[in-house]
């Protein structure tokens, strides 16, 4: 194995300062793709279903032009050595996101959620713009680790005070918005666990006693371990509360994930495989409305035979199928039969539906690129902080993908995720905007550091 | 920390995982997926565009109506019920019935060859518009059938003897297919009342019901003892008793009319002398009787329209009595109103039976011809000489003997009347027969050929004879369609 740190410092001393090239001209030309590609899907759709273009392609497109441009010039100015890659994937995601939800709008014109969730678009580019202007060094971020568990743990109680809305207390509501914060407590967790492991990483790993006589199987000592643990029974147990099991599976995933790369212990991922198993098979099999989504997965077309019509997920599945190889077009497929969340946890339906298989594997392509860029950065960056929030950021975007991506394609049992940038949901999208913004500025930082320059 | 980081990375094998799933799901299973009846999606494609018409006469009697609904599009029909048992009803609940059912991947435009390029319209995934059935209906003759038919229960079918083309096709009581169209509580209450009518508004009594032909098989019957030389002379007394014993039996058969005994063919078809027939049945032997009925198109059960027809039936293994009850259309011989305007057909057409059929063509939606001329298979019932006796004794019918109601001034008619028994003992109402021909005496050959059939429960006993209550609606059918101009003479 190549480390990237013994590279630079076998070539450093006599070596004139190299230049690197800071590809920000890449990234504008691929923004401008970006931008094109959605402009040209909204038209698609219009075409499609009412044979005109819509009335608002330039202002949309304009709208999303301009949001992008902006963030570009943060990034520009900013963090000049950002990977390029990251900022485009972003705004061809939420474009897409956009038209698919405007698409199935028109299927309902009582309820529209495309032009919230344009306004989300702007509050979590806003919010991208912000951070990549204000961070200007994500090591910051270490010293308020307390800080955020607190917020998570507040964000994540939160909604617990608040109504139930479809069977899990997730939500709560502002003046007629809903928000989801334990979608902000994704990413506040992700900051804690890795300055936490940063701190702790030697201890975790070199202290402890072993178990049986494996010598990988070690536990860490209490001192050590007891906080993380806490913390992180606490969230699951808030999110058993709540009945949101997407999400505490994505924290459980994340908790793992972290704990196996801040110590190399190979133990933490039988242990998490195991642990996650029995829990897994303890809820399915006490908590009825887990258990039913598991009857779901194992026979998603019970209710078909039994005479009661095809559930969602059945309804995601003729979704995929009738989609194909090649989709059925943009406007032209019927995925409004999944009714109700078709514009949130199963937009990819419909994006599987009207782009097919062809389709489909570019999103998840996308997605992988975003995942890849962030294990990327954590690779070059040399602070134990850095990596770890790198490869955090980039697991809790890959972990989405999978739980949601998995649960309406009959992979996995379905539990309610928003596929980040894609679903109707406001909170879902500045999450990522913020998580995207992260890796802009810790990737700056992994390429910055070789260019001469003294970034500390 | 590095190495494991890259260890860490496998774990976007889970995007190859959903990738690997996407494929299971939107290649392999998509087939059974898209099949299944759960699935909306085909229901939603078909509704989606208007439904091709079927035509009479140049003009559509179908039409779509847009709901605006998710299945969108819903037939609807310019005079339903009297085109009821041609066209049948196309319903987004209970599926399709006659033409809407065998026409269905024209109309629907599924068929492959309603596009140009079919490959493409898979690739793009665009259905054709649907195309158009063209019948072979008259629409006069059509109407007068149904308006003579009225509010009595029974069936009229016309051909063209020539061509086999079927000029009318009507069965009443009728219903309006139309009530049938869309889905809902209305259409489910629609169904049910239909399927619970005593009168049986969607059956087809034309095509889809037998009766007992009575009188009217005695063609079929005077045309087997000639061919088979039985009878070498039809003016010739015929040597038989009357009342006639059954063979084996004690039962003795009877006529209504004097004068049978003994007599002519053509006598005895003139006033319908069931004792000739049946010991003429006899004489030809049941061997005779069965290729002759089988050349009529009896026993077949390969015969479309293109919709099936239910098979008319004589029975082939009988004894000498039954074969005697079954050569003057009772015992188990039956026969749909169309096999008898089969029957008369051949007579007229001299002896060629030309199998008959509703659509004439098919069509794009923009007019061009899907279908090339089918061919309509042609047999030999009879030789052109026993076609030509009887012609001339179905003519006798109408000139001198029981079928006068059907004559026509200016016009060559021929005719059988016939009055079924049936039920237990012969309690029910019986069934009131005629079929005919006519050719005008401008026209270079029979020019239609038609079968009545009424049966009525609330019409005096005494009424019902073919004659009587059958043969006025055969005369105006036929005169519809000699008053109509000759469009086809192939």
């Amino acid at each position: 194995m190549t480390n990237a740190g013994t590279t630079v410092e076998r070539a450093d001393p006599p070596a004139p300062a190299v230049r690197l090239p800071r590809r920000r001209g890449i990234e504008l030309a691929l923004i401008v793709l970006a931008v094109l590609l959605s402009v040209y899907g909204y038209c698609g759709v219009g075409l499609a279903k009412n044979g005109t273009v819509p009335p608002g392609a330039a202002g949309y497109g304009a709208g999303l032009g301009v949001l992008a441009l902006l963030a570009h010039f943060a990034v520009r100015l900013r963090a000049p050595y950002a990977d390029p890659l990251l900022l485009p994937i972003g705004v061809l995601l939420n474009g897409l996101g956009l038209v698919l939800i405007y698409r199935l709008d028109l299927e309902t014109p009582g309820d529209k959620a495309a032009p919230a969730q344009l306004v989300w678009s702007t509050l979590g580019v806003t919010l991208f713009i912000v951070i990549v202007v204000l961070l200007r060094d994500h090591r910051v971020l270490q010293r308020y680790a307390y800080v955020c568990v607190v917020g998570a743990l507040g964000l994540l109680t939160l909604p617990i005070f608040f109504p139930a809305v479809n069977g899990a207390r997730i939500w709560i509501r502002i003046a007629g918005f809903s928000i989801q914060p334990g979608e902000f407590a994704k990413v506040l967790l992700a900051v804690f666990y890795a300055a936490y492991l940063a701190a702790n990483r030697n201890a975790l790993a070199y202290a402890g006693r072993q178990i049986w006589r494996f010598k990988r199987l070690q536990l860490p000592t209490g001192r050590v371990l007891g906080p993380i643990v806490t913390i992180w029974l606490l969230s699951v147990g808030v999110l058993v509360l709540e009945r949101d099991l997407g999400t505490s599976l994505l924290f459980f995933g994340l908790f793992v994930v972290l704990l196996y790369v801040a110590t190399g212990r190979t133990g933490w991922i039988a242990v998490g495989l195991l642990l996650a198993a029995l829990g897994a098979a303890a809820v399915g099999w006490l908590e009825p409305h887990v258990h039913g989504r598991i009857e779901d997965w194992l026979h998603p077309f019970a209710t078909i035979e039994a005479g009661q019509g095809p559930n969602q997920l059945a309804q995601s599945l003729f979704a995929f199928a009738a989609g194909g190889i090649l989709g059925a077009g943009l406007g032209l497929g019927h995925s409004i039969l999944i009714g109700f969340a078709a514009k949130s946890d199963f937009i990819l339906a419909t994006a599987g539906e009207e782009l097919g298989l062809a389709g489909l594997s570019a999103i998840f392509l996308l997605y992988g690129l975003l995942v890849e860029r962030g294990y990327r950065a954590g690779l070059a960056l040399r602070d134990p902080f850095g990596r770890l929030l790198a490869v955090g950021l980039a697991s809790i975007v890959a972990l989405q993908v999978f739980v949601i991506a998995g649960g309406v394609t009959g992979l996995i049992p379905l539990t309610g995720m928003a596929m980040p940038f894609l679903a109707q949901g406001g909170s879902s999208v500045v999450t990522n905007w913020a998580i995207v913004a992260l890796l802009i500025r810790v990737s700056d930082s992994a390429r910055s550091q070789y260019d001469g320059e003294d970034v500390s | 920390m590095t190495r494991y980081i890259r260890l860490a990375a496998v774990f976007c094998a889970l995007l190859l995982a959903l990738l690997v799933n996407a494929t299971r799901v939107q290649v392999f299973q998509a087939g059974s997926y898209d099949d299944n009846p759960a699935n909306r999606r085909q229901d939603i494609a078909r509704y989606d565009h208007p439904r091709g018409d079927i035509l009479v006469g140049g003009v559509p009697v179908t039409g779509s109506t847009d709901t605006g609904e998710q299945l969108r599009y819903e037939r609807s029909y310019r005079n339903g019920p009297l085109y009821a048992p041609v066209t049948g009803f196309a319903s987004q609940e209970y599926g399709t019935a006659f033409l809407e059912h065998s026409e269905d991947a024209v109309l629907s435009g599924t068929d492959p060859m309603l596009s140009p390029f079919p490959l493409w319209n898979e690739l793009i995934r665009a259905r054709s518009p649907g195309g158009d059935v063209v019948t072979t209906l008259n629409r006069a003759a059509q109407q007068a059938a149904y308006s003579m038919l009225g509010r009595r229960k029974g069936a009229v079918t016309a051909i063209e003897p020539a061509t086999g083309r079927i000029l009318a096709l009507v069965s009443t009581p009728s219903y309006d297919p139309a009530v049938l169209s869309g889905n809902g509580s209305a259409v489910e209450r629609s169904w049910a009342r239909l399927n619970d009518d005593r009168d049986k508004p969607m059956l087809n009594r034309a095509v889809r019901q037998t009766y007992p032909p009575g009188s009217t098989f005695k063609v079929v019957t005077a045309a087997a003892a000639l061919d088979s030389g039985v009878i070498a002379d039809v003016d010739a007394p015929t040597d038989s008793p009357a009342p006639y014993r059954l063979p084996g039996t004690t039962t003795s058969l009877t006529n209504e009319s004097e004068g049978c005994e003994d007599a002519s063919l053509r006598a005895a078809f003139e006033w319908s002398c069931n004792t000739v027939f049946a010991r003429l049945g006899v004489d030809v032997g049941v061997d005779m009787m069965t290729a002759t009925a089988r050349n009529f198109g009896f026993n077949d059960t390969a015969l479309r329209i293109p919709f099936s027809v239910a098979q008319s039936t004589f029975d082939t293994s009988v004894d000498r009595a039954q074969l005697a009850l079954s050569s003057i259309g009772q015992y188990n011989t039956r026969a749909t109103p169309l096999q008898m305007a089969m029957v008369s057909a051949a007579v007229a057409n001299g002896g060629q039976l030309v199998s008959p059929y509703l659509v004439e063509d098919t069509t794009t939606a923009s007019g061009a011809a899907l279908t090339t001329t089918r061919s309509h298979p042609v047999r030999q019932a009879m030789y052109p000489a026993t076609a030509m006796r009887m012609q001339e004794l179905m003519e006798d019918v109408v000139r001198e003997g029981t079928g006068g109601n059907a004559a026509i001034p200016g016009a060559r008619v021929g005719g059988k009347t016939g009055t079924a028994q049936h039920g237990i003992g012969n309690s029910g109402v019986p069934y009131a027969w005629f079929v005919s021909w006519a050719q005008g005496y401008d026209d270079l050959e029979p020019r239609v050929a038609v079968a009545v059939v009424v049966e009525d429960g609330s019409a005096d006993r005494g009424d019902i004879s073919g004659g009587g209550m059958a043969a006025p609606i055969a005369r105006a059918v036929m005169e519809a369609v000699l008053n109509s101009p000759s469009e086809h003479s192939r």
